[in-house]
C-alpha cells in the first residue's frame, strides 16, 4: 500500500491523538481491551438509580433469587455475574418510578415472590414469637437461675449455722483489722 | 492406588467395628485382653485411613482423572498448593480427611493419656472407633472417594475459584480439626458415664483436648471470616449463613464449658452441667455436619444434596438418643459436693456467663432452623438473614461482653461490698469515660456506643488484674514490672491467658461495632476519571481509575484494574482489583469469571475496591468502593484471642495457689471415697 507523506503524518498524529486521548482524564472513549470475554459479564454504566440510597435501603430488605442468600443490593454489587439481581433492582426502580412507597414496593415483592423474599420475617404474628423466643427464654432461664441460686445459698447458710462456727477460739483483732485482713486475702490470686 | 485406597477403607471399617466392640466389651467386663485389642484397633484404623488418604493424594497429584473425585475438583494446571487442599474440597474427600484425622486424634488420646486416666481408655477407644467407623461406613456405601468413571476425561473440571485462596486451604482443616477433636472429650465423657468414674479425673484428662478443640474452632472461624472478607467481595466477614452458624455453635458451647469447668474443679459443683456441655458440643458438631452435608437448609457453603444426609441424620438421632439415656441413668451419681455460698460470687457469675453462652447458642440455632420451623408450623417459607440475627443476638452478645468484665472482678465463694467497690471502681469509671468521649465525638448509634463502652470497661478489668498481680510480684520479689508481668503469666497461664482471650474478645466486639459505620459507593469510570467517598472519620478518599491490563497467570486469564487512591488530596497508594477467568490445561473456561478484591488495610479503616466488570469490553470499568472501619482489629483481635488460648494450652505453669486449690479438692474427694 502506498502512503504519501501527508497521509503518513495524518496517520501518526491520529494515532498519537488516540493514545493521548485515552490516557487523559475522562476526555474520550476508553479503548477496547484485548479479551473482553474473560472480564466477566459486560456491564452498563452505573446509573443514578444504582447508587440511590433510598433504593439501596429497600433492596437491602429483599433477597436475591439467585440462591446466593444475599440481599438484592449486596448481590448486584458483589456478584456481577448474577443475572437475577440486576432485574430485581430494575423492578424496584420501576415500582418506585410508578410512585410507590418503600413499603408498597416491599409488599409488591412479597405478593409476587412470597414472604421468603424478605431478608428477615416480618415482626408480627407467629414470626414475632420467633423474634422474641430466644430472649424470653434467656430471661426465663435467668429468673429460674436466680431462684435456684437463692435456694442454694439459703441451704448453704443453714448448713453453716448447723455446723457451728468454723473457728471457736477468740480472734484478738479489731473489726478494722479483720476487714484489712479480708481485703488482703481478696487481693491474693484466686 | 485407588484399589489400595478402597481396600484400606474396607479394612478401616472392619478394624473400626472390632475396636468399638472390644472397647465397650473390654471396658464393661474389665478384660485386659479385649482392652488391649481395642487399643490396637485404634492404631490399625489410623494406619488404614492414613494409607487411604495417601492413595487419594497420589491420585490427585498424578492427575488420575479416571477417579471421579479427582476429575471433579482438580485440573492439570491447578497450582500444587491447591492440589493439597483438593483433598477436602469435596464431600467425599472431606469425609476421608475427617475420618483420618479422627483416627489420628484417637491414637494420640491412647498414647498421650497419662496412666492415671487409663481406666477410661477402653471406652475412649470404643467411642472414637464407633464415630470413625460411621464416617468410613458413609464413604464405603454412599460417598466413595475412590469411585472410578466409565471414561477418562482429558482434564478435570478444576477447583472452584473461590476455593483457590490461601484462606480456603487452611479454613476447612482448622474447622474440621476443631469439630473432630471434640470427639475426644465426648469419648472421655461417655467413658466417665460408663465407668461411673465421674469425679474430676475425666475433666483433667480432657482439659487439653477441650482447649485444643476450642482453639482450632476459633482459628477455623477466624480464617473463614478472613477468607469471606478477601475472597467473596461483599465487604463483610460474617453473613449468618447456616453453615457459618453451625460452626459457631460448638465453639459457644465449648467456651461455656471452659468457664464452668473451673467451678467444678474448684468447688465440685456443676457436674451435671459440665457433662451436658461436653455431650452437647459433640452432638452439635455432628448436627452441623449433617446440616452442611444434607442440603436440608439452603446455604452457599453446603455440599450438594446427597444420600449422605440421611446417614448423618440416622447417626445423629442414634447418638443423641443413646447419649441422653446414659446421661439420665447416671444423673444420681452427679450430685454437687458443695453449694453456692453467695449470689455475689465468681461461681454465680460463671453460671450467668454460661446462661448467656448457651442462650446465644440457642438463639443462633433457633434462627438457623426457623425457616424449617416456620414452614412446618405456619406453612410459610421465610428467610432468616442478618437483620434477624443482629436483632436477636446483639443484645445477648453485649450482655456477654459485660459479663466478660464483671466475672473476673468478683471473688470466689463470696464477695463483700468493699471488695466490689474496690474492684469495680476503675473499670466502671473507664467504661463511662469511653462512653462520654464517644458521645462528645458525636457518636449516636446505640449498639456501637454500648459495645465500645463495655470494651473500655473490660479492658480496664484486664489491665487492673495484670497490674495488681504484677505489683504484688514486684513488692514480694522485687522484680521489674515487665518481668513481673511475664512471670505472672507464666506462673498462672490459665488465668492470665484467659484474660488475654478476654482482651481478644473486646477487640473483636469493638471491630464488629466499627462495621456499623461502613460507607460505599458504585461508579463507572473511564481511565483517568475519579470517584470520591467520605470515610466515617470525615476524610474524603479519591479513587482514580488508571486503566485495565490483561495477562495470563498460572491457570487463569486476568483482567486487572489499577486504582490510584488519595486521602484529602494526599496520595495513599494504588490498589489492584481483578477479574479472573479460570481455564483448564486446554484453555477452556472452567468457571464464570470471579472477582479478586483490592484491599488496603489500615488501623482505622480498610479501603475495599471491587472491579464489577467492564462496559462493552472497553477500559471503562464498573467499581464498588467501600470503606470498612476497624476491620484490621478483627484480625488482630483474633490473633490476641488465639495467643491467649495458646498461653492457656501451653504445658506446665499453674501457680502454687492454683495447684494447692486443686490438690486440696482432690484430697477432699479421696477422703470421701
Amino acid at each position: 500500500m502506498n502512503v504519501d507523506r501527508r497521509g503518513f503524518v495524518v496517520a501518526v498524529v491520529a494515532t498519537l491523538g488516540a493514545v493521548v486521548q485515552d490516557s487523559l482524564a475522562g476526555s474520550g472513549p476508553a479503548g477496547k481491551v484485548a479479551d473482553p470475554a474473560s472480564a466477566g459479564r459486560p456491564l452498563g454504566p452505573t446509573s443514578a438509580a444504582d447508587i440511590d440510597a433510598a433504593y439501596q435501603a429497600i433492596e437491602k430488605q429483599l433477597k436475591c433469587s439467585c440462591g446466593c442468600g444475599l440481599d438484592i443490593y449486596t448481590c448486584r454489587t458483589t456478584d456481577f455475574n448474577c443475572t437475577y439481581s440486576p432485574g430485581l433492582h430494575a423492578h424496584v426502580v420501576a415500582l418506585a418510578q410508578e410512585g410507590k412507597t418503600a413499603q408498597q414496593i416491599i409488599d409488591a415483592f412479597v405478593a409476587q415472590y412470597g414472604q421468603q423474599v424478605l431478608m428477615a420475617p416480618p415482626r408480627r404474628g407467629f414470626n414475632l414469637v420467633g423474634y422474641l423466643f430466644p430472649s424470653v427464654l434467656v430471661l426465663v432461664a435467668a429468673g429460674f437461675l436466680l431462684v435456684t441460686l437463692r435456694r442454694w445459698t439459703r441451704v448453704a447458710a443453714a448448713e453453716a449455722v448447723a455446723a457451728g462456727p468454723a473457728v471457736t477460739g477468740h480472734v484478738d483483732a479489731s473489726s478494722a483489722e479483720l476487714e484489712r485482713l479480708r481485703r488482703e486475702l481478696e487481693r491474693l490470686p484466686s | 492406588m485407588t484399589l489400595l485406597g478402597h481396600l484400606s477403607l474396607w479394612l478401616a471399617l472392619f478394624v473400626g467395628l472390632w475396636g468399638a466392640i472390644t472397647g465397650f466389651a473390654g471396658g464393661l467386663q474389665g478384660r485386659a485382653d479385649l482392652q488391649q485389642s481395642a487399643r490396637h484397633a485404634v492404631f490399625a484404623m489410623f494406619a488404614a485411613l492414613a494409607l487411604a488418604t495417601i492413595c487419594l493424594e497420589v491420585a490427585i497429584f498424578r492427575h488420575d482423572f479416571n477417579v471421579q473425585y479427582v476429575a471433579a475438583y482438580t485440573s492439570r494446571n491447578l497450582p500444587t498448593f491447591y492440589l493439597w487442599s483438593a483433598l477436602y474440597a469435596g464431600q467425599k474427600g472431606s469425609l476421608l480427611f475427617w475420618a483420618t484425622v479422627l483416627s489420628l486424634f484417637a491414637t494420640l488420646a491412647q498414647v498421650l493419656t497419662s496412666g492415671r486416666h487409663r481406666a477410661y481408655l477402653p471406652f475412649v477407644a470404643a467411642v472414637t472407633c464407633t464415630v470413625a467407623t460411621f464416617f468410613v461406613l458413609v464413604m464405603v456405601f454412599a460417598a466413595n472417594p475412590f469411585e472410578r468413571l466409565a471414561y477418562t476425561p482429558v482434564d478435570g473440571s478444576g477447583m472452584n475459584p473461590q476455593l483457590q485462596n490461601p484462606g480456603m486451604v487452611f479454613h476447612p482443616p482448622m474447622l474440621y480439626l476443631g469439630y473432630i477433636s471434640i470427639t475426644i472429650p465426648f469419648a472421655f465423657a461417655i467413658a466417665a458415664l460408663l465407668s461411673k468414674k465421674l469425679d474430676v479425673d475425666w475433666l483433667v484428662a480432657i482439659r487439653k483436648w477441650t482447649l485444643v478443640s476450642w482453639l482450632f474452632l476459633a482459628i477455623g472461624l477466624l480464617i473463614g471470616m478472613w477468607w469471606a472478607y478477601v475472597e467473596l467481595g461483599w465487604g463483610g466477614y460474617w453473613a449468618w449463613d447456616p453453615v457459618e452458624n453451625v460452626a459457631l455453635l460448638p465453639w459457644l458451647v465449648m467456651t461455656a464449658f471452659l468457664h464452668s469447668v473451673m467451678v467444678q474443679e474448684k468447688r465440685g459443683m456443676l457436674k451435671k452441667w459440665n457433662l451436658a456441655l461436653v455431650l452437647g458440643a459433640w452432638l452439635l458438631s455432628i448436627f452441623g455436619t449433617f446440616l452442611t452435608r444434607s442440603g436440608v437448609i439452603a446455604s452457599v457453603h453446603s455440599f450438594t444434596q446427597s444420600p449422605v444426609g440421611y446417614f448423618f441424620l440416622g447417626f445423629l438421632l442414634l447418638a443423641a438418643g443413646s447419649t441422653i439415656v446414659l446421661y439420665v441413668i447416671r444423673l444420681p451419681l452427679l450430685e454437687a459436693e458443695a453449694t453456692l455460698e453467695s449470689m455475689v460470687s465468681r461461681e454465680a457469675s460463671f453460671l450467668f456467663n454460661n446462661l448467656l453462652f448457651i442462650g446465644l447458642a440457642f438463639s443462633v440455632l433457633w434462627g438457623t432452623l426457623y425457616p424449617i420451623l416456620s414452614e412446618w408450623l405456619q406453612g410459610t417459607k421465610v428467610t432468616v438473614g442478618p437483620p434477624f440475627f443482629n436483632l436477636v443476638n446483639i443484645p445477648l452478645g453485649l450482655a456477654l461482653l459485660a459479663l466478660t468484665g464483671i466475672g473476673p472482678l468478683i471473688a470466689w465463694r463470696r464477695a463483700s461490698i468493699p471488695n466490689l467497690q474496690r474492684q469495680f471502681a476503675v473499670p466502671a469509671v473507664t467504661g463511662l469515660f469511653v462512653l462520654l468521649i464517644l458521645l462528645v465525638a458525636g457518636m449516636r448509634e446505640i449498639g456501637p456506643l454500648i459495645a465500645i463502652g463495655l470494651g473500655g470497661f473490660v479492658t480496664a478489668t484486664v489491665f487492673q488484674e495484670f497490674g495488681r498481680g504484677a505489683r504484688a510480684r514486684h513488692r514480694q520479689y522485687g522484680e521489674p514490672l515487665v518481668l513481673a508481668v511475664l512471670r505472672l503469666v507464666a506462673r498462672n497461664r490459665r488465668r492470665y491467658g484467659g484474660y488475654i482471650v478476654h482482651m481478644g474478645m473486646v477487640l473483636l466486639f469493638v471491630a464488629f461495632a466499627g462495621m456499623a459505620f461502613k460507607t460505599e459507593t458504585q461508579a463507572t469510570l473511564r481511565p483517568g476519571e475519579s470517584a470520591t467517598l467520605r470515610s466515617p472519620y470525615g476524610q474524603v478518599y479519591t479513587f482514580t481509575h488508571l486503566g485495565i491490563s490483561q495477562y495470563d497467570a498460572l491457570n487463569r486469564r486476568v483482567t486487572a484494574a489499577l486504582v490510584d487512591v488519595s486521602r484529602d488530596g494526599k496520595p495513599v497508594g494504588r490498589l489492584k482489583t481483578e477479574k479472573r477467568q479460570h481455564v483448564d490445561a486446554l484453555g477452556r473456561n472452567t468457571f464464570e469469571a470471579s472477582t479478586e478484591v483490592g484491599i488496603r488495610s489500615g488501623l482505622r479503616e480498610d479501603l475495599y475496591v471491587v472491579l464489577g466488570g467492564l462496559v462493552n469490553g472497553t477500559e471503562q470499568a464498573v467499581y464498588r468502593f467501600t470503606i470498612n472501619p476497624l476491620v484490621w482489629w478483627v484480625w488482630f483481635g483474633g490473633f490476641v484471642l488465639v495467643g491467649g488460648g495458646l498461653i492457656v494450652l501451653w504445658p506446665g505453669g499453674g501457680s502454687p495457689a492454683v495447684r494447692r486449690t486443686q490438690a486440696g479438692y482432690a484430697v477432699k474427694l479421696e477422703s470421701k471415697q
